[in-house]
């Protein structure tokens, strides 16, 4: 049944970004909000707003109990999770099932076995989806390591099965290393855990970051190729691109075929992302995890493709099967998208939320601004510091960064410290520029501290 | 004895524990000395440590913990 009405259960640029595409469907919007959200863009876009509780998120936007009774009162046939929150929360997908609503999303038991990692490895590995060699389960001796490390080469990971956040963790490059290292490994998991059994991963040295965008109606699967997200700080996105401009033709196909494979094996519905590993020396590529979701970074997909994502899921979580066949979908120029955060990239990333004084956002062809803000919005600074995205399309990778340049030189947002100057000294670094980077670029590079060459702009307001 | 006050150096959340399952950092009672912790704030997910500024003993917390704060805002009443 199409739906009529939707409760949008976030906030931020991507509750903007649904009211918009619900709007243009016909759909009655009404946005949930947190008491500190009263007065954000989507709810003055919206057709209806409904509060959801306190500020503090764990009281509101991941408030199950409330967000369902609120959709409930309000009438709704549908409630949109955006991304974050409780988007990958299978309960929550189940309870609103449950109360005799649609989830815009997958399945709760979807949702539930593509975020466990060890069934979505199972589940890649059935698809014959390849993900990063190593141990099939706990290893209890030496010989045992052995086998598996002649099996998959150096460099390995020697992790402790029982350890976790980091410890007990080795890398191991040769035999020699081996030799000295893993019966270590071994001693000091079982002084420290009670539990000598470890798990040998290949190491994946220096990897992009390429994801696969899917869609599926539940029985078929289409994708929308591929982008690259590798330049990361602390493993949070920073840039992304579409297409990966440096994957080959035929991985590229190899890839978004994988990516098909596993959503169809699950009868996957909604919109999705594959993400994988893709080692540039060796050509192999290594699934990770599915994000059962739309992401942040899907513009650089839809600008590409002239595929609106978000207005897709909608329709078919409604029950429309997919309107696109995968020969109706192709790849047009390149696109590049910006994240816009309120944070001082002078001062160690320090979040800085204030109010807009002013705001200047860029425009011209191929150049989208996706947004909460508008001049006079006090930035709460009770969630995250994403203010927005400022996304550019050209006919070409080279043509698209000067677009940018361009575009983010215009770009201003008063009284507040944003993330900008650190794209302006990216979109001119010389690596970036040619493409020539990995997923520890980022943090490489701003250890060398770049951003003293990008003239810090004074604070107004 | 005169009554003093910490304030939240910045705007968020304010949290009495370094996490769910640890005593709070400072309870009614307890002495205060000069660059003691006495909870965080949690802005845009980066948690801050609020540490006094001056000393003596908490009379009583001026916000509950996981209540929303504003840069500024009273935290915690001293005595002495």
């Amino acid at each position: 049944m199409p739906i009529t009405s939707l409760l949008i259960a976030n906030r931020g640029e991507i509750a903007v970004r649904i009211v918009r595409a619900a709007r243009e469907l016909g759909i009655r919007t009404v946005q949930a909000h947190s008491d500190a959200d009263a007065d954000m863009l989507a709810v003055r876009l919206a057709d209806d707003a409904v509060s959801i509780g306190p500020p503090h998120a764990a009281k509101s936007y991941l408030n199950i109990d409330a967000i369902v009774e609120a959709a409930r009162a309000k009438g709704v046939d549908a409630i949109h999770p955006g991304y974050g929150f409780l988007a990958e929360n299978a309960d929550f997908a189940d309870a609103i099932e449950a109360a005799g609503m649609i989830f815009v999303g997958p399945s709760g038991s979807n949702i539930r076995l593509l975020g466990d990692k060890v069934a979505a490895r199972q589940a890649a590995d059935a698809a014959g989806v390849p993900t990063v060699p190593g141990s099939e389960g706990r290893i209890d001796d030496v010989a045992a390591a052995r086998a598996v490390v002649d099996e998959i080469g150096y460099p390995v990971l020697v992790k402790a099965a029982a350890g976790g956040g980091g410890r007990g963790i080795r890398v191991i490059t040769s035999a020699e290393e081996f030799d000295r290292l893993v019966p270590q490994a071994a001693a000091e998991a079982q002084a420290a855990f009670g539990d000598g059994g470890l798990y040998i991963e290949k190491l994946i040295a220096r990897a992009r970051h390429v994801e696969v965008q899917v869609l599926g109606d539940g029985t078929d699967v289409v994708h929308c190729y591929e982008r690259e997200c590798s330049l990361q700080r602390r493993r949070q996105k920073v840039w992304e691109e579409a297409p990966a401009a440096m994957l080959d033709d035929d991985i590229r196909q190899s890839l978004c075929a994988a990516a098909v494979a596993l959503a169809k094996s699950v009868g996957y519905r909604g919109a999705g992302t594959a993400e994988f590993l893709y080692d540039d020396e060796t050509r192999d590529f290594y699934f990770i995890e599915m994000n059962t979701r739309i992401q942040v970074e899907h513009p650089v997909t839809e600008l590409v493709t002239g595929i609106d994502l978000v207005r897709e899921m909608i329709l078919i979580a409604g029950g429309e099967p997919l309107r696109l066949a995968q020969d109706d979908i192709a790849v047009s120029g390149h696109a590049i998208e910006c994240r816009i955060n309120a944070e001082d990239p002078y001062n160690d990333f320090m979040p800085f939320p204030g109010t807009v004084a002013g705001l200047t956002v860029p425009g011209g062809p191929g150049v989208r601004f996706d947004t909460m803000l508008y001049p006079g919005y006090a930035i709460p600074p009770f969630y995250d510091s994403l203010l927005g995205k400022l996304i550019v399309w050209d006919d070409s990778r080279d043509a698209a960064l000067a677009r940018l340049d361009g575009a983010l030189a215009e770009f201003d947002v008063e009284g507040v410290t944003t993330t900008a100057p650190l794209h302006q000294a990216l979109v001119r670094d010389d690596d970036v520029r040619a493409g020539a980077f990995h997923t520890k670029f980022l943090e490489q590079w701003l250890e060398r501290e770049p951003l003293g060459e990008v003239k810090k702009r004074e604070v107004a307001g | 004895m005169a009554s003093k006050q910490i304030l939240s150096p910045l705007p968020g959340t304010f949290y009495r524990r370094s996490s769910p399952d640890q005593p709070p950092y400072k309870d009614k009672g307890d002495s205060v000395a000069e660059g003691d912790v006495i909870g965080l704030v949690e802005v845009m997910k980066s948690f801050n440590e609020v540490k006094a500024d001056t000393a003596g003993t908490v009379v009583e917390f001026l916000v509950e913990n996981e209540d929303p704060v504003m840069a500024g805002q009273p935290l915690v009443e001293l005595d002495g």
